[in-house]
């Protein structure tokens, strides 16, 4: 994917100011490229960046690994590194879940999370629903109810469907338009989108 | 010969029915590859610095800093010094890097000097833009003025739709490279596949025939993405400059929403006059609106909007100014001559003490040719909403704080079917493929061809491989105006009347018949009314001589398969809260015609859709300016607004088919249903809450001034 001729940054002097503006999370990894030890308050803290730093994922039950800047988020890794494009990039800014994924089964916005804090869960993309040549009920459901057009929210939605349902398997459509309020759509695929969802919560109940 | 025409309804096996999308599972799994996800071997990312200033002249540029970065490729000033910039996000200088955020860093290290000018952004206020105006024309018919002395009731009202933008959520952009000097392979999200080549070739100065383009699938475009954009042309020549290689621009969403296409808005003064019995005599209006720096769209040629007033007298001035270029935004000039007609009608009908429904079907024969049409749709949808049973005078009289209101309004396009040519081979293994350079923005293009062929062939949909997106296959025109399916689907069923002329040619003979008497049904080659002497599709192509069978389809050509000319009818049911200014959607209704409908799911869907982006730009959307700066202040997707799932209420969308409609042929529809949506929902809740919200979107603190200014 990616050109050869990687940058190598100069790691330079940080003061304590600029340390507290990198970020509040303190990792313990092993010593590694663009790692440095600090001392913060008399004790040793390890800190990355700002250049590249290994980087190591779970998804879709595959381990993944990447050199990358801590200020990468988790969407432009899945897309730019994995080539896992199903997650699309559209506000940037976590509102229109165009970009929605599933941390530990859990529905976020991987446009609104580094990709270095997203190492230690499980990452669950649209490409991991179903085995390869099948589809998700869910999947299903929204090619039977045409709930797509241009088809750049689906995947989000997709996805966003799937934690829905796994927490309210028997939903109604007012939560329906709750829980799904979090994705847009720009063509108006709405009206498909309810349908498929309890056509999916049927399906599912092995109806 | 074949007789080109659309089979009739007896004969349909697949055409009209419920079709699931050929590209349902590439988009439902992430496997439909858009131009944003094209990772091409060695890909540079590239970036745009972008003016700050609404209206400003360049004065120096230092890229120096820029240039010596590791990992930046390329650097390109796109407008010197000395240039005015006339829209704040207007392209000055791009970058290409290893990676975005090397491309970024590049950005913010490059220093520009503007001297800043005066700006003016304001587009509701005639008297402010001084001279910053053009006529867009003005027209008078019959004698107004004595019209007007004639009438009994004689209304007037201001109304008006702000600017509002596209808003693709596959924001516009490309990937170039270069194969040798002279060779340009582009993806690009575009509406417009066959035409991009011709554009970009001027200015990149090669051939046309030198430039491949690429898009198996577009995130929306909604008459924004027809050409290759300054960027499309900037990022081939970052690619030339970094040694060929590819190139990715993908504008930000800020850059989207700021430069990449906006509606143009309108302002209008309506008068109506008529008679006490609802009979209309006379319509005035002077109307304004812009579409940025220079004079665009005039909605003057569509007021007033189908309903042929005989007395007239209307004007339109566009006014320039700083708020970035508009585009074609789905039915140009429509929703905005709709709403200052559909809204000044009500307002008449509530002079007048009248239903509005029995307004407009006294004055149905003013819309001419399709008066009956109109007339069959309002009855439909007044059924469907429940019009008689729930409407009433113009005023909620219920105690409470929400206020229930209905409104109607109608519509109508053109949609004739473009120029379209398609390659159908079909192989002696019975496999039929069909390509063409068209392109499918999501209203189901590829299935629709699919559909023709199969149906045409008498085969299942699935038998139908379908490739579009690439301009090396025959030309197809460009995604706009509703005219893509028309224009396919005619070619797609003349190319198949003639492979299966060609193939009951050689299959006679084994069945005995004369070719004339052969027909394809069920997968077979059979002659009619005769099932029993029949030859598998398969051992049919087998008699081909070993060699595929290629035929060339077009469109324009022999027979009618399409025309132009649908009506629609839209109504809405709405509740209003009048202590926070909070509209709510109930019910809308949508009652569409459009020919021959090939894949009913598809076709609703593009009314869901349409009623849904109605929904958007009459209560939410709007590109908001900043007066001071000068700049969009809401170029995001948390304050440009966009209805959710739960904004949208109940829809019902009834296609009207059958005799008078599918013997038209194939007609688009992407068009029509959103014309309605602003000037129906104005109407309910102007019935709900007993007075006019003038202008779109109808935001709370609107609703809440109209309601102050009535002194409810």
């Amino acid at each position: 994917m990616r050109d050869d001729d990687r940058i190598r940054k100069e790691s330079v002097g940080i003061s304590r100011r600029d340390f507290l503006k990198v970020s509040g999370i303190s990792f313990s990894v092993p010593l590694v490229m663009g790692t440095r030890i600090i001392r913060v308050a008399g004790a040793p803290v390890a800190l990355q960046g700002p250049g590249k730093v290994p980087m190591t994922f779970t998804i879709n039950g595959k381990k993944f690994t990447a050199e990358l800047e801590p200020r990468v988020t988790l969407l432009d890794a899945l897309r730019q590194e994995f080539d896992l494009t199903g997650a699309k990039r559209v506000c940037d800014r976590g509102t229109c879940g165009a970009c929605t994924v599933l941390l530990d089964g859990k529905a976020v916005y991987a446009c609104s999370i580094l990709a270095i804090e997203a190492q230690s869960h499980a990452i669950t993309t649209v490409e991991g629903l179903a085995a390869a040549g099948s589809l998700h009920p869910i999947q299903q459901a929204f090619v039977d109810n045409d709930a797509l057009q241009c088809g750049f929210c689906t995947p989000g939605f997709v996805v966003a469907c799937k934690a829905f349902l796994d927490r309210h398997p028997n939903p109604t459509p007012e939560e329906i338009r709750k829980g799904l309020g979090g994705n847009l759509c720009r063509c108006g695929t709405y009206v498909g989108i309810q349908a498929a969802v309890m056509q999916a919560a049927r399906m599912q109940k092995g109806g | 010969m074949a007789e080109y025409k659309w089979p009739e309804p007896e004969k349909r096996s697949l055409i009209g029915k419920r079709h699931n999308r050929l590209d349902g599972p590439d988009k439902v799994t992430g496997r439909a590859k858009y131009t944003y996800d094209v990772n091409r071997p060695g890909m540079l990312y590239g970036k745009i610095l972008r003016c700050p200033y609404a209206h400003a002249r360049i004065v120096s540029i230092d890229t120096s800093a820029a240039e010596k970065m590791p990992g930046v490729k390329a650097v390109k000033i796109i407008q010197e010094p000395g240039k005015e910039i006339l829209w704040a996000g207007d392209e000055v200088v791009a970058v290409a890097a290893v990676d975005e955020p090397t491309a970024e860093d590049a950005i913010r290290a490059i220093k520009v000097v503007y001297e800043k000018l005066p700006h003016f952004v304001v587009d509701h206020d005639l008297k402010a833009a001084g001279d910053q105006v053009r006529p867009a024309g003005e027209e008078t018919r019959g004698n107004p003025d004595a019209a007007f002395a004639e009438a009994d009731v004689v209304t007037e009202g201001t109304y008006g739709m702000a600017v509002i933008t596209h808003c693709c959520l596959e924001p516009h952009g490309s990937i170039a490279e270069w194969e040798g000097e002279n060779n340009l392979l582009v993806h690009i999200s575009t509406q417009n596949v066959s035409g991009i080549a011709a554009q970009m070739a001027a200015p990149l100065e090669i051939p046309a025939g030198n430039i491949r383009v690429r898009q198996d699938h577009i995130g929306g475009g909604f008459g924004s993405k027809f050409g290759p954009d300054r960027w499309g042309i900037e990022g081939a020549r970052l690619s030339k400059l970094a040694g060929g290689k590819p190139v990715k621009i993908m504008l930000e969403r800020d850059a989207e929403l700021m430069v990449a296409g906006a509606r143009p808005s309108v302002y209008g003064r309506v008068k109506v006059g008529a008679k006490r019995d609802g009979t209309i005599l006379a319509w005035e209006s002077e109307s304004w609106g812009t579409a940025g720096p220079t004079a665009g769209a005039s909605p003057l040629q569509q007021i007033p909007y189908i309903f042929a007033i005989p007395n007239f007298r209307k004007k339109h001035t566009l006014i320039l100014n700083h708020i970035g270029p508009a585009r074609a935004w789905r039915a140009p000039n429509h929703p905005q001559a709709c709403l200052l007609t559909m809204a000044a009608l009500d307002d008449l009908a509530a002079a007048l003490q009248m239903d509005p429904l029995d307004l407009f079907l006294k004055n149905i024969a003013l819309t001419g040719q399709r008066a009956e049409i109109y007339r069959e749709e309002l009855r439909i949808a007044a059924d469907l909403i429940g019009w008689k049973k729930n409407w009433h005078p113009r005023g909620d009289k219920t105690s409470g704080p929400i206020k229930r209101g209905l409104g109607l309004s109608i519509h109508t396009w053109g949609g004739l079917g473009h120029a379209s040519e398609c390659d159908l081979t079909i192989q002696p293994d019975g496999s039929v493929r069909v390509q063409l350079g068209s392109q499918d923005l999501g209203t189901g293009t590829r299935t629709a061809i699919g559909v023709v062929i199969a149906d045409t062939l008498g085969l299942p949909l699935s038998a139908v491989t379908v490739e579009i997106g690439d301009n090396r296959f025959p030309a197809s025109g460009p995604s706009g105006g509703s005219t893509t399916v028309g224009g396919v689907c005619s070619a797609a069923r003349r190319a198949a009347l003639d492979a299966l002329d060609q193939i009951f040619e050689k299959v006679a003979p084994v069945l005995g018949a004369a070719p004339a008497d052969l027909e394809a049904v069920g997968g077979t080659i059979r002659v009619k009314n005769n099932p029993s002497r029949s030859l598998p599709w398969q051992q049919a192509c087998a008699r081909l001589g070993g060699m595929p069978l290629s035929v060339r389809g077009r469109n324009p050509g022999p027979g009618t398969l399409t025309s132009g000319g649908v009506g629609g009818v839209m109504m809405a049911d709405v509740s209003v809260d009048i202590e926070t200014g909070i509209i709510k959607v109930n019910k809308m209704v949508c009652v569409q015609d459009c020919g021959l409908i090939i894949n009913m799911k598809a076709a609703e869907s593009q009314c869901y859709g349409a009623m849904i982006q109605g929904i958007c730009y009459s209560l939410y959307e709007e590109k908001i300016m900043d007066r001071i700066t000068g700049r969009m202040l809401n170029p995001n997707m948390e304050f440009y607004k966009l209805a959710g799932i739960g904004d949208i209420g109940e829809l019902v969308v009834h296609m009207m088919t059958g005799k008078g409609y599918d013997e038209r042929g194939v007609i688009g529809l992407g068009e029509p249903p959103v014309i309605s949506p602003g000037a129906a929902l104005s109407n309910a809740v102007a019935n709900a809450i007993g007075v006019r919200v003038p202008y779109l979107p109808m935001t709370p603190d609107r609703v809440l001034q109209a309601l102050e200014k009535k002194g409810g």
